[in-house]
């Protein structure tokens, strides 16, 4: 197999190629931040004037609590009550399992191409 | 201590600078153990919100059993694959450039978030002493946290020599603190003052039932997430053959101890509501256990464990980020700026120096658990791979085509546990941050058809494979 000579690259296009990199990067890690998507935050479920009881307290975790900083209910009464949500549609699992599987297959294919290209150039064609 | 130069002329990349190969099986541990502990010092109570205290300890367990793969995995692949880069280097040699690609990406993301999440940490840290002693108003945290990231990198550009000792320190002192305070609480020295039983009844068993262990699973990652950075030292240890394997295994054993008793000391004295909150109420757990034990000792203690924790992790996280970024520069996957060696200090400095303000961008802008699952993610996608390279490297190379310095047991059943447990941690990643989940494949598969349509182009193809192994079966 012909040795494969690359083309040599500018320094501007190898600026270029990191400032796409790093944009790529941030954006898709930012993104889901910046539109408010990002994360299940917990919801607290509103207990009208709660007390340690109400809240499903027994007198060792009011001990605790109480060394932590927290004197009565009402102080500790969001952290208590705060659930996360995690009912789910089995679409968007299907969707979600879809483009992890479609995204690996698409890389081993990708990647099979390649390397086949570096195996016959490094040990020669069979 | 003296320097081997015995890779200064040339390396296998045909480059006239290598890096020193200078560090021993200690180092490997230190490097491992480094990154990771700091799980244990912050966010794997994270686990404990998803799901309560015992979907927690079943997460940390099973976490374990998963991890146990990855080191046993890693350990056999790099044995034979002596170069910087770690599972990036052992994808270019077993699946191919592509795969390499976005697995050099996830190491970089997963260690610089990690870095991230660490400074913030600190800087949370600082903010509570310094209310401890008796400033008021709070602190503003972010000097702190830039500090911290520079003189990190500082210390990483001058050496890794001086960097993997330095972190052996204060990791050990931060691993002898949780012995300690284990020690300290437990009924088998101390005072016994656990009260899992009262702490854990009724509704705070598994207060999400079944599918809240399943939820734990994300986070229970963060136990251990950061220990496969053990082979980004291939290029700078004595002995490869040697050392990786049993730094990395050795490491793989302390944290699964450190991890088990973090879970008995923190959710024997919190409430899992305040423990499973890594925001407004335990953001540094074991810190908090020190602090309600009542005893002033153990909270300098803990606090001083935490500063080395989230040091040692940070410090860890620059080297190995460095070394993937540094991998894939002087392959040309990135511009070969990038894939320089220090004329002196020998170190991929401009990897280093090139990364710092990507750290500062995400410790300075978004909230911690955001950073982790960030991490978490990349670390994830990274496991996912290591189970098809391990399967493949097997198939390439059968066990009589190469020596290996170390060879794992029960092949494939390490690879396929891997492989399931992976699956079950998207799923648990998909209940609440699936959002993220898809954003950031997303960005793996817009960057691998930029690589594969136009960065490539750019790489020498034979130069890439630099190992001295056979033409793999098949091929």
């Amino acid at each position: 197999m012909a040795r494969y000579i690359p083309p040599v690259q500018s320094k501007l296009g190898q600026i270029i190629d990191v400032i796409v990199l790093v944009v790529l990067s941030v954006g898709a890690l930012f993104l889901p931040l910046w539109l408010g998507l990002a994360g299940s935050a917990k919801l607290p479920v509103p207990v009208e004037n709660p007390t340690w009881e109400s809240l499903g307290q027994n007198p060792v975790m009011v001990q605790q609590w109480n060394k932590l900083g927290f004197p009565d209910a009402a102080s500790a009464h969001d952290m208590i009550t705060a659930r996360y949500d995690y009912s789910f549609s089995w679409v968007s699992l299907a969707v979600m399992v879809i483009v992890i599987v479609g995204y690996f297959v698409m890389m081993i294919r990708f990647s099979d191409i390649e390397y086949r290209e570096v195996i016959a150039e490094k040990f020669g064609e069979k | 201590m003296a320097q081997s130069d015995t890779d200064v002329d040339h390396t296998a990349h045909g480059q006239s600078m290598g890096l020193l190969r200078v560090l021993g099986p200690a180092h490997v541990w230190a490097l491992g153990v480094g990154i990771v502990l700091v799980g244990e010092y912050m966010g794997w109570n994270f686990a404990v919100g998803k799901g309560g205290a015992y979907a927690a300890l079943i997460a940390c367990w099973f976490a374990g059993i998963l991890y146990s793969c990855v080191a046993m995995i890693d350990s056999e692949v790099t044995s034979t694959v002596a170069a910087a880069g770690g599972q990036y280097t052992q994808a270019k040699h077993i699946i191919g450039p592509l795969m390499a690609f976005n697995v050099g990406l996830y190491l970089v993301f997963a260690y610089t978030m990690l870095e991230a999440g660490n400074a913030i940490t600190l800087g949370f840290l600082v903010d509570t002493v310094a209310g401890m002693t008796g400033h008021e108003g709070g602190l503003d945290q972010r000097p702190f946290i830039v500090l911290a990231i520079m003189f990190l990198a500082w210390l990483n550009y001058r050496g890794v020599l001086a960097t993997l000792t330095f972190n052996l320190v204060i990791t050990a002192i931060a691993f002898c603190a949780i012995i300690t305070i284990f020690l300290a609480t437990s009924p088998l020295l101390g005072a016994g003052e656990m009260l899992h039983k009262d702490l854990m009844s009724g509704q705070a068993s598994l207060p999400y039932g079944w599918l809240g262990i399943l939820a734990a699973m994300h986070f229970g990652l963060w136990y251990y997430l950061g220990i496969e950075g053990t082979t980004q030292a291939a290029e700078e240890v004595r002995s490869p053959a040697r050392s990786l394997p049993f730094g990395t295994l050795a490491g793989i054993m302390t944290l699964l101890i450190a991890a088990t008793l973090t879970w008995y000391i923190c959710s024997g004295l919190m409430p899992w509501e305040y423990l499973g909150d890594g925001v407004n109420g335990a953001v540094a757990p074991l810190f908090s256990a020190a602090q309600i034990s009542g005893s002033s000792a153990l909270v300098w203690l803990l606090g001083i464990g935490t500063l080395f924790a989230t040091l040692a992790s940070a410090n860890g996280c620059i080297n190995d980020a460095s070394r993937a970024w540094f991998s894939m520069g002087r392959d040309h996957y990135l511009p070969a700026w990038f894939g320089a060696v220090h004329p002196v200090y020998r170190t991929p400095y401009r990897a280093i120096i090139f990364l710092v303000p990507i750290a500062l961008i995400f410790a300075l802008g978004a909230p911690l658990d955001q950073v982790i699952t960030f991490s978490i993610l990349s670390g994830l996608l990274g496991y996912t791979f290591m189970p098809i390279n391990m399967i493949m490297f097997r198939k390439k190379w059968p066990l009589d085509t190469i020596k290996r310095g170390y060879e794992h047991p029960l092949h494939p059943l390490p690879a396929i546990s891997l492989m399931a447990l992976c699956s079950v941690t998207y799923f648990a990643v998909f209940l609440g941050y699936g959002t993220q989940l898809i954003a950031m494949i997303g960005f793996y598969i817009v960057v691998s058809l930029w690589f594969h349509f136009w960065r490539y182009r750019f790489v020498k193809r034979a130069d890439q494979f630099t190992m001295p192994w056979p033409r793999p079966r098949g091929y």
